[in-house]
């Protein structure tokens, strides 16, 4: 089929970008979209051109690194999956597509269609972790978790980074992203005892990073690849005001 | 001072605001649903009612409280929504984000400005009539506030810039109470799910209950 | 000249060894292990566990990725879980047990001691990621819960859905960040290493390129530890991340660190197959779908007729023809040469003619559709993900995919390779797996590399570094390394030739999986040589590049990568000709049974064979470390 593309190109974060229009002709339907990317980067290189940059790596699903705006909705038209998990088999002979990177002020643009996650990096490192050092650890068995906690942190723990909600947040919020890290280590005991440290430091280091508020739009959920629930963000909000109000 | 910077103690106020303002609604239905009693009748109890409001020294607290919240509430709205275009850089060329929320949720701050104007207008002309202007007395001696309200809304343009504002007070109302849940920390899925239900119903109640006055009292003058 | 390589297996018999060498090894007082620094290059379950504990310790380390972020790392793709000897089950198991199934998964080609190791520190990393708020799979009781894996005959694997890598590498990100928060950890995101600095024969910095800006940076240090993960994307089509390389241990080889087992390369049966010219990547569907599904093929291979038409009588189930006795459950790679053997033959189906059916239907008339899906939803949904069919109405295609590197950096049982100071650890080095890899395995021996024995062999080296300053990166040595590193790029751009790198990746892979994959023959890989040199050559000339080095570049980054693929994949091939006998994943059609299973000669090949660079890809000189078993037997492996 053929496909009209207009992507976004921009040197680097300081310069301006704009859209640039291809076309493609014959793309096969089983293709994945980064594979459709492949073959175009493939003509550009062939004709000495820059290719378009974008980000990926593992291209199953898992590692969070791809991800932009295609037609204006993160990771494309298909709800709850990734970028590299789109195939052109979503998309109809002589479409445009729009292809644009994930935009906030927190993910300065790189190059074309990447741009710099590190202040979800920053989150964690504020406290998205539990403290113990390695050779710290009891016995596993030794505190039991029961099913259904241990299911619901995973829930919670699923989250692939990929930042999705941010991109897909009027409010370019990272709440979502965040809440499921408290959420996760505040149902275990093991990171249960920091809870309350944690959950203010990592909610004013969301703050620092320049991510915007939550206004329960929900619309962080439906474009998620792993369906993270909005749930974790009221969660997050309680354990934030509990944190603040007990002055613990 | 972390908790003027910081946005989840702002949208916290934002939430007990609101709330506290939702709350005040239902009195004001209360109270405003006796304009739909029987002409005559209607005269005398309402401004028997709104003097006695207006002379209850709790009541007045109550007031003060109110314009504060309005006020707080606005002035958060802004600094939160200055605070959201900041986070959300250059914004998109082709943005179809909104296929995954509602429109009025994306929208609070437009419909909030719409209720803010009505404010504006409805206090100019009742509050302030009210508590300031020259007013003609009913057959008990009270402020006949009751001809006041009657009045404009025999006029079709005032009812249908009325209607229209309860419309966007319903939408936000619709979001707003829902989300100030949400904000305050209500994260079990099943009363999270009850909040929300109750939201709707209270909405739908609110919104009726303000339109049908107005459309009431024009269509029966 | 061949060296005599020193493995440095301590004294005692075998489940004392451990706990001897931590007896006797060298300690690092705290107040000096903040005068010295560690580069940890890769940041998947072994580099970020080894960096967070060694800056637990109190090391200043220096953690590079070349990933936006460390949790990106190819660790994260994992499915089925992690082993370990805890006996939860009452089922028998033992670090001794476990220790004997992984050797014997590994067809005897492993040092007795490294991987009695691995299981003896396999409970504890369970204790370690159970603490850092990995949510294993709990039974209703609260504690803890196994599943059964294959090649074994207890259930010893933990797990968390089909996301345990996710899990277990967030939890040791996790760990790294809390460093990096303590100041203890500086981490170098986007960065990628590009060479190795050696100063007077020490390993003691890196050249690394910050791949956002082109800049090239130098970082010294008291030793380097490589975790970069394995290379099976030189295959191209596998099922590695599209960034996974060989450049990290590759350039490290050329400064001396011997290569061992190059050409072991697991091979996984059950992926989704190839569709087009222009795919990537091939997705890995957990093994577990073997428990209830059963392949084949159509016994007549012109054949034409849509899977569901074709009737039981015109069906090959040739697993289960040929295997009576684990039939659709054999191992790794006896299910994938099978496979290979029936799309040899012709056989195969699809458009591309490259897979067999893995069918669930008789499952599902057995079970009926809800158990079935219970069991395998996840992977049924992934499936239609990619491919838009729906497995429940018809059989799943799959077909055979490069995966896991056994070989790689030769080290001894510290874990440091031919260089001094340069330690390679998970996936990267060669040790614990032998010929084949049992399935969880490879996180389990990530972290234990990472989190338990790392920490006390480079403390044991690092002991004597105390007495040396700072490494000075203005040392010739550094000039020296960065020129070169420029040299190479701009050499790269400036071809100017019509072929990109990926087109060369593709090639080489196609190439490489034809004649030293699944099966080798000694005529294949000599040809295959032929070949590779040739597209080496090519690759000198034809090469394309755009841009320049000054800047975010990943068609450079790339040729970089093929660059050193073409040159291992000669050594592969080297490797896998040099070694006449069968072994594991190593499959030489000379030297078979006459059933066609693989023939080891242990009176010949009982070695690991490490490689040392000699000036040039095509004349690599043989080392041998002669594998010696003290506890164990080898026997014949059978699955009949």
């Amino acid at each position: 089929m053929k496909l009209h593309l207009k992507i976004w190109r921009q040197k680097d974060s300081q310069s301006k970008g704009e859209f640039k229009a291809y076309t493609l002709e014959d793309v096969d339907q089983e293709l994945s979209f980064l594979e459709m990317l492949d073959t175009l980067n493939l003509k550009l290189v062939k004709k000495g051109d820059y290719p378009v940059e974008f980000d990926h790596d593992c291209r199953e699903g898992i590692c969070g690194q791809c991800g932009m705006m295609i037609n204006g909705i993160a990771h494309g038209p298909i709800k709850n999956l990734t970028t590299c998990q789109l195939h052109m088999r979503s998309f109809k002979d002589g479409d445009t597509i729009y292809i644009e990177p994930f935009r906030a002020a927190a993910f300065p643009i790189v190059r074309d269609l990447k741009v710099n996650r590190s202040s979800l990096d920053h989150i964690i490192t504020s406290g998205g972790y539990v403290s113990v050092d390695t050779g710290q650890a009891p016995e596993a068995n030794s505190i039991p978790i029961a099913h259904e906690v241990a299911e619901a942190a995973f829930d919670a723990a699923a989250c692939i980074g990929c930042g999705a909600c941010v991109a897909s947040c009027k409010n370019a919020s990272a709440a979502l992203f965040t809440s499921a890290k408290i959420t996760q280590l505040e149902l275990l005991p093991q990171g249960q005892t920091e809870t309350s440290k944690r959950v203010v430091a990592i909610v004013n280091q969301m703050e620092e990073e320049g991510f915007g508020h939550c206004t329960n739009t929900e619309a962080c959920q439906v474009e998620c690849p792993e369906d993270i629930s909005v749930l974790n963000i009221p969660r997050m909000n309680y354990e934030y005001n509990k944190a603040k109000i007990l002055n613990k | 001072m972390w908790y003027l910077k910081n946005a989840l103690t702002r949208k916290n106020l934002m939430a007990l605001t609101g709330l506290f303002l939702s709350f005040f609604l239902i009195i004001h239905l209360v109270g405003n649903l006796q304009l739909l009693l029987p002409e005559a009748e209607a005269q005398l109890q309402y401004n028997w009612y709104s003097r006695l409001l207006a002379d209850n020294i709790f009541i007045k607290i109550i007031a003060m409280v109110l314009y504060l919240c309005i006020l707080l509430h606005t002035i958060d709205a802004i600094y939160l929504t200055i605070k959201s275009k900041k986070a959300q850089g250059a914004g998109y060329a082709k943005d179809k984000r909104g296929r995954a929320s509602k429109w009025y949720a994306r929208n609070m701050m437009f419909l909030g400005s719409i209720v803010f104007l009505f404010l504006v207008i409805h206090f100019k002309d009742f509050w302030y009539q009210f508590k300031f202007g020259e007013m003609p007395l009913d057959a008990n001696g009270n402020k006949d506030l009751y001809t006041l309200v009657v009045e404009a809304f025999d006029q079709l343009w005032y009812v249908i810039l009325y209607v229209i504002a309860i419309i966007a007070l319903g939408y936000h109302l619709l979001h707003g109470v829902f989300s100030a849940h949400r904000t305050l920390g209500l994260y079990h899925p099943l009363y999270s799910k009850i909040v929300k239900y109750l939201g709707i119903i209270y909405t739908v109640i609110m919104t009726i209950g303000y339109i049908i006055i107005p459309i009431f009292i024009y269509l029966n003058r | 000249m061949e060296h005599v390589l020193k493995s440095e297996i301590p004294e005692g018999p075998l489940s004392e060894k451990w706990s001897n060498y931590k007896k006797y090894a060298k300690l690092v007082s705290p107040n000096n292990r903040k005068k010295l620094e560690v580069i940890v290059v890769g940041t998947g379950l072994a580099g970020a566990s080894a960096a967070a504990s060694l800056a637990e310790m109190g090391y200043n380390v220096k953690s590079f990725c070349f990933q936006d972020s460390p949790r990106r790392a190819h660790s994260v793709a994992a499915q089925g879980g992690v082993n370990a000897a805890k006996n939860y089950k009452n089922d028998g198991d033992s670090v001794y047990r476990m220790f004997y199934d992984t050797l014997k998964g590994g067809d005897f080609r492993s040092r007795e001691a490294n991987t009695y190791r691995l299981a003896e520190c396999s409970a504890n990393l369970i204790d370690q990621a159970t603490a850092q708020g990995v949510p294993f799979a709990r039974e209703y009781g609260g504690y803890l819960r196994n599943r059964s894996f294959g090649g074994v005959q207890v259930s010893r694997t933990f797990y968390a859905r089909g996301q345990t890598g996710q899990q277990l590498l967030l939890g040791s990100y996790q760990a790294l960040m809390r460093q990096v928060n303590t100041g203890k950890v500086n981490l170098y995101a986007r960065h990628e290493m590009l060479d190795l600095v050696l100063i007077d024969g020490k390993a003691k910095g890196i050249i690394a390129r910050n791949l956002d800006t082109g800049k090239i940076e130098r970082h010294g240090a008291h030793a380097v530890v490589l975790a970069t993960g394995g290379f099976g994307k030189i295959y191209y089509l596998s099922t590695l991340a599209m960034g996974c390389n060989a450049s990290a241990i590759w350039r490290a080889h050329k400064k001396g660190a011997f290569m061992a087992n190059p050409s072991w390369t697991q091979i996984h049966p059950t992926c989704l197959p190839q569709s087009g010219a222009y795919q990537s990547k091939l997705t890995l569907m957990s093994e577990s779908l073997r428990n209830d599904g059963r392949i084949w093929v159509p016994k007549d291979k012109t054949d034409t007729r849509k899977a569901n038409d074709i009737p039981e009588a015109d069906r090959d189930y040739y697993l289960e023809r040929k295997y009576p006795a684990f039939g659709n459950l054999a191992p790794r790679d006896i299910a994938s040469r099978s496979a290979k053997e029936q799309i040899d033959l012709g056989k195969g189906v699809g458009p591309l003619k490259n897979a067999v059916y893995l069918d669930f239907s008789r499952a599902i008339k057995e079970y009926g559709k809800d158990i079935i899906a219970e069991r395998y939803g996840n992977l049924f949904k992934m499936y239609k993900k990619i491919t838009g069919i729906d497995a429940y109405l018809e059989p799943m295609k799959i077909s055979p995919a490069a995966h896991f590197s056994m070989g790689g950096l030769w080290v001894d049982y510290e874990l440091m390779t031919t260089i001094p100071g340069l330690f390679a650890i998970g996936e990267a080095n060669f040790s614990d797996h032998g010929a084949n890899r049992l399935g969880a395995n490879s996180l389990l021996q990530a972290c234990v590399d990472g989190y338990f024995v790392l920490p006390y062999t480079l403390q044991n080296f690092l002991a004597d570094e105390i007495k040396n300053p700072k490494t000075d990166i203005n040392h010739p040595e550094f000039e020296k390394a960065e020129a070169a590193v420029i040299k190479q790029m701009e050499g790269f751009l400036s071809t100017k030739g019509t072929r990109t790198a990926e087109e060369f990746n593709k090639l080489l892979g196609a190439e490489l999986y034809d004649k030293c994959g699944l099966s080798r023959s000694k005529a294949g890989l000599e040809q295959a040589i032929k070949n590779i040199q040739k597209l080496r050559e090519a690759f000198k000339t034809d090469l394309i590049v755009p841009g320049k080095t000054s800047e975010v570049n990943s068609e450079l980054e790339k040729s970089g990568r093929v660059a050193d693929y073409l040159e291992l994949a000669e050594l592969m091939c080297v490797d896998a000709l040099q070694r006449e006998e069968s072994c594991g994943a190593h499959f030489r059609t000379e030297h078979q049974t006459e059933e066609g299973e693989a023939k080891r000669d242990d009176t010949n090949f009982c070695y690991s064979s490490a490689w040392e660079w000699n000036q040039n890809p095509s004349t690599p000189i043989l080392n041998k470390e002669k594998l010696t078993f003290e506890t164990v037997q080898p026997s014949v492996r059978s699955y009949k």
